[in-house]
């Protein structure tokens, strides 16, 4: 297969139109520009729509209809961005609306930096809308996984009707890496035959609404939603391993820091210290049991988890290693992004502890 | 016997859960006779407010999206857009359209999108119960605005129609009440065409309603009929505001 120069953001977009998106609504903000931008001009090449709309939030609420009228769609920003949708996101949780939502978080709180960071985490995994709901958040650490990713992220959102989000730091979007455009195999989904389309001659009307004005029956459909959201974490958790076998220090990351946890497990290991990489690729589901069975190891002796934020993923770590083993952290926030060096002497750090 | 009045086919057999007296009702069956005389209960997809209408996809016999508040005609925009030859409305109110959704109304005008609004304008918020709307009218009393509205407190009231009418992408705009028979036909009328031009590719189609709020005027149907009149017809001036010529 030829292997192809791409950059991030436009990678992004070039794998959603692949996917069978057919619907860009987005709101300029960096560091994603390029993906808007790439979809103005590709989009209607393949028979989809591009608008630019108003805000954000119009942006998401656009989503909503082209998602509520049958199409695969897709909306793109950063940080602050992300923010204004958090409405749009509940609501689409609520109605049961598939779409792709990708998020290149940039440095926060408030307007921040434009420089990577990941300090979204939990909004991501917890939900910046209001009432109870979760979202699928995958996040890839290159882009060859990047676009792999986005049939997944597509596929998923269809077969669960839920939106999902895709989250990416600003180094996913603006770096440039050799990529190959894989066949894949789309998951067997059936017919959208809730959307609102027309009417046709179908016995009944559809009305996609996220409204349940009586309690009991809001109560039953947030039943009907945690019974999606178990059969969601059942089915669909991912993450990848580096050198855990025998780890002693296990580097806990995920996006651009697992990439560099990588680089220093491989270093650690070759001066003879027994380090490797847990990378969780859905944040939510978060990887539990998978990271707990880690911690019961014998070999284990230490986790060392580091984030673009100031320890969000942390809260995670924490649930999962339950004071087994010891969980220590490094992270840079605003948009500074860790060197090798210092996460090298943050392992070490917790390594010297444990021996 | 011959049936000389009966429910439209463009509505459910559903009970209304409208107030006596209330606007909503009957547009509801105006814009469902509209749809049936154009043969479009089976195409169209119409989009609900946050508001009274808020079920109006209970109501409407075609297909419904119930958007977030203020959010419809990006909602719309959407469908529209991947649906070109069918017909799309928004139905929203007067809060919904003229507070909390001003940019999405004013930019999908703006873009000429080509769907249709009913804009239900009854001058106050009825859902929550009678706060003031950009619409209520000076001196119109409101639960936040007790003594009634004063231009120094909350600026005068918006004319929703006459400002996007400015706007190029906007290509018919009516203003129409439901108070009695003669209007309630201008009314439908004036939804026919907008939905006429609309399918036409013209543009963006607007009409604007005065309808009663009873409960929230605190009036019985009658009086708020004569209230409606008397007072918003005459600030909110009954005809067409624009109407662009076939390009
Ligand atoms: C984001 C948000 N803010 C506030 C509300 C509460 N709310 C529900 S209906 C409504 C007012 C609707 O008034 P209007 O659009 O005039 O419609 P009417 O009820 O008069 O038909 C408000 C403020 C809401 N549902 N969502
Ligand atoms: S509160 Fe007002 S707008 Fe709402 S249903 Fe009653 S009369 Fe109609």
């Amino acid at each position: 297969m030829k292997r192809e120069i791409w950059k991030g953001s436009e990678a992004i977009a070039e794998a959603a139109i692949r996917a069978g998106c057919r619907g860009f609504f987005g709101y300029p903000i960096t560091p994603q520009n390029e993906i808007p931008e790439y979809m103005s001009h590709k989009m209607p090449q393949a028979g989809g729509v591009f608008v630019q709309a108003e805000s954000e939030v119009a942006a998401i609420n656009m989503v909503y209809g082209a998602s509520s009228s049958g199409i695969r769609a897709m909306t793109s920003s950063s940080s602050p961005g992300v923010s204004l949708k958090q409405e749009g996101i509940s609501y689409m949780v609520g109605a049961q609306l598939p779409a792709v939502i990708v998020n290149v978080m940039r440095g926060g709180p408030g307007l921040g930096s434009i420089q990577p960071a990941q300090g979204d985490y939990f909004q991501a995994t917890r939900g910046g809308g209001n009432g109870d709901y979760r979202t699928p958040v995958l996040a890839p650490a290159n882009l060859q996984e990047t676009v792999d990713l986005m049939q997944e992220a597509f596929d998923i959102a269809d077969q669960y009707r839920i939106p999902v989000m895709f989250l990416a730091d600003g180094l996913i979007g603006q770096m440039m890496e050799p990529i190959v455009w894989n066949e894949h195999q789309q998951r067997t989904l059936s017919e959208k035959t809730w959307a609102a389309s027309g009417r046709g001659d179908r016995a009944h009307n559809n009305f996609i609404t996220s409204l349940f004005i009586d309690a009991s029956s809001c109560e039953a459909e947030n039943a009907n939603l945690s019974a999606k959201y178990a059969e969601i974490e059942k089915n669909e958790c991912r993450w990848e391993e580096l050198l855990l076998e025998d780890a002693e220090v296990v580097l806990v990351a995920y996006g651009t820091p697992a990439r560099i946890a990588q680089t220093v497990a491989e270093k650690l290991r070759k001066q003879g210290i027994k380090a490797g990489v847990f990378r969780p690729i859905t944040l939510w589901p978060f990887p539990y049991s998978r990271l707990k069975e880690i911690a019961a190891m014998d070999s284990t002796k230490i986790f060392l988890d580091i984030e673009m934020s100031t320890g969000q993923m942390l809260d995670d770590v924490n649930l999962a290693v339950a004071e087994r083993k010891p969980v220590r952290f490094y992270g840079r926030s605003g948009g500074m992004i860790p060197t090798v060096a210092e996460v090298e002497k943050a392992a070490r750090d917790a390594y010297r502890e444990v021996k | 016997m011959t049936t000389i009045y009966k429910k439209s086919k463009g509505l459910q057999n559903n009970e209304l859960h409208y107030c006596p007296g209330c606007g909503h009702g009957i547009i509801h069956k105006l814009i469902a006779e509209v749809m049936v005389e154009m043969d479009a209960v089976g195409t169209t997809i119409g989009v609900c407010p946050v508001g009274c209408s808020v079920f109006a996809g209970n109501y409407f016999a075609c297909d419904m999206v119930e958007a977030a508040h203020g959010r419809a005609p990006a909602v719309a925009t959407a469908i529209k857009r991947t649906h070109p030859n069918q017909p799309v409305f928004t139905y929203q109110g007067d809060g919904d359209l003229a507070s909390i959704g001003a940019a999405e109304i004013v930019h999908a005008a703006m873009r000429g999108e080509k769907f249709t609004t009913i804009f239900v304008n009854n001058a106050i918020y009825g859902m929550t119960g009678g706060q003031m709307a950009p619409t209520t009218l000076i001196g119109q009393r409101a639960t936040t605005a007790p003594s009634g509205r004063t231009k120094e407190q909350a600026g005068m009231p918006m004319r929703v129609a006459e400002m996007l009418a400015t706007l190029d992408g906007l290509v018919y705009a009516e203003r129409v009440c439901v108070t009695d028979i003669p209007h309630l036909n201008k009314a439908k009328k004036a939804i026919k065409r907008a939905f006429e031009k609309q399918m036409a590719g013209e543009g963006f189609t607007f009409v604007e309603i005065l309808a009663s709020c009873p409960t929230n005027w605190g009036m019985d149907t009658l009086e708020a009929n004569k209230w409606l009149m008397e007072n918003m017809a005459s600030y909110y001036p009954l005809g067409v505001i624009k109407e662009t010529e076939v390009r």
